[in-house]
């Protein structure tokens, strides 16, 4: 008999040691999410996928799933503060969708869509922050940063390398690179690293592939991030 | 439009037209929905796009008839039901106008981009006006005698392109770079028949 917890009245299975969000994706559940990645340690920093467990709002990436746990997630209260938490992302940085080439394949824009974002709502930051252009093979645009953590977990655990990391607090926050020039070719970072594969936006990108999918193909032109990402959609 | 629900103070009283049909049932007996279109730091993309709504502009013009806007030239806004703003907030003569509109649109709604969060002229923002200026009309090849324009007639720029709501108060946000014709059919459809103006998936886009 497999334990369950139960999110938005669907009984939803799991094994010791799963988070709600890990049961929620093996259950094809989705719960809305930008810094967490299945295949690395939760990080529970951007708060979109906050749930209501038992009363008490938590980051389903980081709480373990507890037999008997009632979940609510896809409910109004919470979509509303998922959708201010994706605007404030939005006005906090320079995410100017038309210039970036992620569009169409960038999962803020996605989480975006799926919440029904028609503007940021607040006002912009607009603040200054700077391009990296110096790898030869890839490009950091920090304008796009969502300070998810996701190439700094990547380098860390997977490459081996620890060539990202996040210095400075609060607003001032900032994502740095690990040489003594802080520039990004000053680095063994390599084009085929899982790093640079990770980025949820279009902070790193690889370069000369710019714009390669024609609008119309792209990863969320027609299917909802909900669906990319539970594999539902095609009935 | 979720977030916005709560800020659509007039409802527009309008003759019940079918979805995608916009057609009205009696011509002149029905008082027509007058909107008025401009485009301020925008490219008239946005502008474009919403003459592609195509042939449905026929079934349009039984229901509405324009204000101030680039298809009729008329240089100053009067009383509307709608304003639709185009671009963002770059210049002194963008804030006239838009508050021009504000004062005499019921509802005022930005579309595009630019309109919603500055856009591509926004991405001036970070980068010194006057070193702009410099690249632009003395550095740039092809100009002789480079200078920058400085005719007391020119609208004075700001240091950064805002978008139109850290102005006005907008009602409804379209977005898209540009939304696409069907996006701004549905959008319109939606308003001239007093519901909730709700984009589908596909056409919910910000470029």
């Amino acid at each position: 008999m497999s334990k369950t917890i139960t999110i938005d009245e669907l009984a939803v299975p799991f094994k010791e040691g799963q988070t709600i969000m890990d049961a929620a994706l093996a259950a094809g559940v989705y719960i809305p999410h930008l810094c967490h990645n299945p295949e690395f340690k939760p990080h529970g920093s951007c708060k979109l996928c906050t749930v209501n467990v038992n009363g008490r709002n938590v980051a389903s990436c980081t709480l373990p799933a507890v037999e008997g746990q009632q979940v609510l997630s896809d409910i109004e209260e919470l979509n509303a503060d998922r959708l201010a938490l994706t605007q404030m992302l939005f006005v906090e940085g320079n995410h100017l969708c038309p210039a970036c080439e992620k569009t169409g394949n960038c999962q803020l824009q996605a989480v975006a869509y799926y919440l029904g974002m028609m503007s940021p709502h607040y006002n912009h930051f607009y603040p200054q922050r700077e391009a990296d252009a110096s790898h030869h093979d890839v490009m950091l645009d920090r304008n796009r940063c969502i300070y998810c953590e996701l190439c700094v977990r990547a380098s860390r655990e997977v490459d081996g390398k620890n060539v990202f990391g996040l210095s400075g607090r609060g607003i001032k926050t900032l994502l740095v690179v690990n040489s003594a020039s802080g520039l990004l070719g000053d680095t063994d970072l390599a084009v085929t690293d899982k790093a640079v594969q990770v980025c949820p936006t279009g902070a790193i990108l690889i370069k000369r592939h710019g714009y390669a999918v024609p609008i119309g193909q792209r990863v969320f032109d027609h299917i909802t991030i909900k669906d990319v990402q539970t594999g539902g959609g095609d009935e | 439009m979720s977030e916005q629900s709560d800020r659509s103070p007039h409802p527009i009283p309008l003759p019940q037209a079918g979805e995608g049909e916009a057609v009205s049932p009696a011509g002149d007996a029905l008082k027509k929905i007058r909107i008025a279109t401009c485009s301020l730091a925008g490219c008239f993309g946005c502008h474009m796009s919403f003459l592609d709504i195509d042939e449905r502009l026929f079934g349009l013009i039984e229901l509405v008839e324009f204000d101030r806007s680039p298809l009729t030239d008329i240089k100053r806004c009067g009383p509307c039901d709608v304003g639709i703003v185009e671009g963002g907030v770059c210049n002194a003569e963008n804030v006239h106008v838009l508050k021009e509109f504000r004062k005499n649109c019921k509802v005022l709604v930005a579309i595009g981009a630019c309109a919603i969060n500055g856009g591509v002229p926004a991405m001036r923002n970070n980068i010194d006006l006057w070193d702009c200026f410099q690249e632009v009309y003395c550095y740039e090849g092809g100009l002789e005698c480079g200078q920058i324009p400085n005719d007391p007639e020119l609208p004075l720029p700001f240091d950064k392109v805002h978008p139109i709501s850290e102005v006005v108060k907008v009602d409804y946000f379209l977005p898209g770079c540009p939304p696409s014709g069907d996006a701004i059919w549905k959008f319109l459809t939606d308003l001239l028949n007093g519901r909730e103006p709700k984009l589908d998936y596909e056409q919910l886009h910000f470029d």
